[in-house]
């Protein structure tokens, strides 16, 4: 047993550090340390960035244009731009079809759309959820009929987070209406220019514009644009929610959100003293922070045996549930900590206008990201079904 | 014992609830939230017209009610309906203080907010002052019978669109000294006044208040020089037990369309309210809604009694309030799924106007260092 980073390691995690100092333009770190949102530009800038210095797709092999890390490379990698307050990568193209395509892409689908994700030529979105299919993916219904060289696609996705910005979407559509539920999908890649297509936004609770739904109304696609076999298209969805579910206990997160509690609770005063030195809010902090330090622990634990070519099992549910509660129960503790100025809605906020927050900078986004990340209990696999995929890998009942 | 409403507060339950069930669906809150006041005056009128605001005054301050079982009565049913109106801080807040300290000119003004007539707030938190109702820096200094603020308040609740303004000021003492506070009938329009207003989450506004240099005659004085510190936790304790109330409105509506939900949303071939995970935490919540509904009645019914008594009753309601609350919201929202995190459906508003009344007046954790404190008295 040895808890300490190799040196190889270590000198990695000081040039990412580098790299972000160097590169990390200080407006959008201050947009993701405020929970403002970026633009669809300042994202495109960002990614532009890490592919310039061919970091951009942390997962992906070398031969597509990856780094070729491995999974504790990865993790220092996610960790320190979560410390530095980076914008997320958006996860649709890097993070999620593209595996499915190294894996499943024809040649020429890889020739044409790989290069096309790293250099930002695409904005992809994810097509999965559906109004009756949510937990239960595969009862989703919309449809995709073969006519000569074109697939007419008819239905609805929704919750197509970001789709307002993507001008590609992948979806899972029923192929064949007769096979049982998980037999009759294909994987389809979706030009978002094309005719029938339409994209409404969902306005989320906390005032933000993320998600969407988007309607087809029938929608041509060429037969090329087919990813794997017709049919088999839930093989291909499942792998990729393995790949969604990496970083999934967003350690770094988590770490940088419990360094702005403090933050916070510095500078608030209760009783004529600071927040920190108050006991009750002292041994809510101590509670969380013991709990990361344990979960961060298991985190690594993981991924020490995934670099040495173990694949994780349930140990990616456990992850998702313990780390997306610590992230809720930190969102939690900011908006404790802001006291009355977690009231006012600083719709600036979530949008970034320019209006200057009602009460000190800390507090305006608090309570918008407090009710916002409910969602992480929610999308990626509800905790629900992971307890679910736990429970009966154990139980053999 | 009896834990049956009276038959006035029974009409009053049934009217105010019939009233708002057919006048205040979500399209009509969310238009209401997004609008330039944040509150509909015809509402308001409304319900003064049905003794919504009356229920709130006792028969001597020419209301017919003001006990702690009609706050409750009608905070509940404004809970329930997920009201936004900022009826608290003119009616319990100001109107209370009005009511117990004011002089009788002063007293003048209750029969307008009776009527519905008048919209107020009580200017009080600050800055550094977070839950702490004794910490009031601002200053009030008299010369020549004319009496000068200076200082500032903030998040003052419905403080952008009050006819008139009760702001708290300190004479004497140090910031954190009960005594020494006095209040004042500010009109605000006055001079030296910087009134910025914004809206709140879970609706209603508030502003951050400036107030530089701004002069007052000595008549705006409300209540005992230096002493309104008494009064001023009495209403705030009147208006906590308000906030109890509609918090379990709330929680009662979010449990109603949780239930609704758990048994028309099909997943993997049946409702979701068959799955045993969901069932469980389901029962839990039902329990802690009694829970919730207990300790507002217990401290609805000690609001008459002498102070130590009756805030650590206070005290104990809100910082139950808050825990429950803040379980019950996540839950719903998470036994929904991602539905409830749209704005468009009912849920989104309740769970967030349950978690925002933890931050007023005094969160779960303040409230129960409070209630080891006056225990311990
Ligand atoms: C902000 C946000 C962004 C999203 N982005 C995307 C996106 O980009 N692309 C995309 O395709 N999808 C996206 N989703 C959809 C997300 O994947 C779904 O919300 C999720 O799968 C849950 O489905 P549902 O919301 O329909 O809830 P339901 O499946 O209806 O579940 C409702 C409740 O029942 C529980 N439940 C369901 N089945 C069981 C069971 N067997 N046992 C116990 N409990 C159960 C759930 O856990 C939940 O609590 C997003 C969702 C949100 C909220």
């Amino acid at each position: 047993m040895d808890l300490n980073y190799s040196a190889e390691e270590l000198a990695f995690r000081e040039d990412v550090k580098q790299f972000l100092s160097d590169n990390l333009p200080a407006a959008f770190s201050d947009k993701v340390r405020k929970g403002q949102s970026l633009t669809k530009a300042e994202h495109e800038d960002w990614h532009a960035i890490l592919n310039g210095r061919g970091w951009l797709a942390g997962n992906w092999p070398v031969e597509h244009g990856g780094p070729g890390w491995n999974a504790v490379e990865r993790h220092i990698f996610e960790e320190e731009c979560a410390l530095a307050f980076a914008p997320r990568i958006v996860p649709f193209g890097v993070s999620m079809l593209g595996p499915v395509l190294h894996k499943f892409g024809n040649d020429a689908q890889k020739a044409h759309w790989l290069p096309r994700i790293l250099n930002g030529d695409d904005w992809w979105c994810q097509g999965y959820s559906e109004p009756g299919a949510g937990s239960d993916l595969a009862s989703l219904k919309t449809k995709a009929v073969r006519e000569g060289d074109h697939y007419i696609v008819n239905g609805q996705k929704t919750w197509t987070t970001l789709g307002q910005h993507a001008n590609m979407i992948f979806c899972l559509v029923r192929t064949d209406p007769d096979a049982k539920a998980q037999e009759g999908i294909s994987f389809l890649l979706i030009d978002m220019d094309t005719p029938g297509i339409e994209v409404r936004p969902i306005i989320l609770l906390d005032g933000s514009a993320e998600v969407n739904e988007v309607w087809f109304t029938d929608v041509k696609v060429p037969v090329e644009n087919l990813v794997g076999e017709e049919n088999k298209g839930w093989t291909y969805a499942k792998y990729l929610l393995t790949h969604e579910r990496t970083n999934i206990a967003g350690v770094g997160f988590s770490t940088a959100g419990l360094e702005s509690v403090k933050r916070i609770a510095r500078a608030e005063m209760a009783g004529g003293r600071p927040l920190i030195e108050n006991p009750h809010f002292a041994a809510r902090l101590a509670k969380v922070e013991i709990d990361l330090m344990a979960m961060a622990t298991t985190n690594l634990r993981v991924i020490s045996k995934a670099a040495q070519g173990q694949a994780p099992g349930v140990e990616s549910s456990m992850l998702k549930v313990k780390g997306t509660v610590i992230r809720q129960d930190i969102n939690d503790l900011a908006r404790r900590a802001a006291g009355p100025y977690a009231l006012p809605f600083a719709s600036e906020a979530v949008d970034g206008m320019n209006e200057p927050p009602v009460g000190p900078d800390y507090a305006a986004p608090v309570a918008a990201q407090y009710f916002n990340n409910r969602k992480l209990s929610i999308y990626g696999g509800s905790n629900e079904v992971q307890r679910q995929i736990i429970a009966k890998s154990t139980l053999g009942v | 014992m009896d834990f049956n409403l009276t038959e006035e507060r029974q009409m009053l339950q049934d009217s105010l609830r019939r009233f708002l069930r057919d006048k205040y669906d979500t399209e009509t809150r969310n238009k209401i939230i997004d609008s330039e006041t944040g509150f509909s005056g015809e509402i308001w009128q409304e319900m003064a017209e049905l003794g919504v605001i009356g229920a709130l005054f006792s028969e001597d301050d020419g209301g017919f009610g003001g006990a702690g079982f009609d706050i409750a009565t009608v905070f509940e049913e404004l809970g329930r309906a997920g009201v936004v109106e900022p009826i608290l801080d003119t009616a319990l807040l100001a109107g209370g203080l009005i009511a117990e300290i004011g002089n009788d000119t002063q007293k003048g003004m209750v029969e307008q907010i009776i009527a519905g007539e008048i919209h107020l707030a009580l200017a009080h938190g600050e800055p550094g002052s977070r839950y702490d109702l004794s910490r009031v820096t601002t200053t009030a200094s008299e010369v020549d019978g004319t009496i000068v603020l200076n200082g500032r308040k903030s998040v003052v609740s419905n403080g952008g669109t009050a006819g008139h303004l009760i702001v708290s000021a300190r004479e004497t003492g140090d910031a954190q000294d009960p005594d020494g506070i006095s209040l004042f009938l500010v009109p605000p329009d006055t001079q030296g006044l910087l009134i910025t207003s914004s809206q709140l989450i879970g609706g209603g506004h508030s502003a951050e208040i400036i107030l530089d240099d701004v002069h007052i005659p000595a008549e705006a004085r409300l209540g005992p020089k230096g002493k309104a510190f008494p009064a001023l936790e009495h209403q705030v304790s009147r208006a906590t037990v308000a906030l109890c109330a509609e918090a379990l409105g709330a929680m009662e509506t979010a449990m109603a369309l949780t239930i609704e939900y758990l048994g028309q949303r099909k997943q993997f071939g049946r409702p979701i309210g068959s799955f045993q995970a969901l069932q469980h935490r389901t029962a839990d919540l039902l329990i802690e809604l009694e829970q919730a509904r207990s300790i507002t009645i217990l401290a609805a019914g000690h609001l008459q009694d002498a102070r130590d008594i009756r805030e650590r009753h206070v005290s104990a309601a809100k910082h139950l309030i808050g825990r429950i609350g803040r379980q019950i919201s996540e839950e719903s929202i998470q036994m929904h799924g991602g539905i409830a995190m749209t704005q468009e459906y009912a849920l989104a508003h309740f769970a967030k106007r349950i978690v925002m009344i933890d931050h007023k007046l005094g969160d779960t954790d303040h409230h129960m260092e409070r209630f080891i404190a006056l225990g311990a008295a």
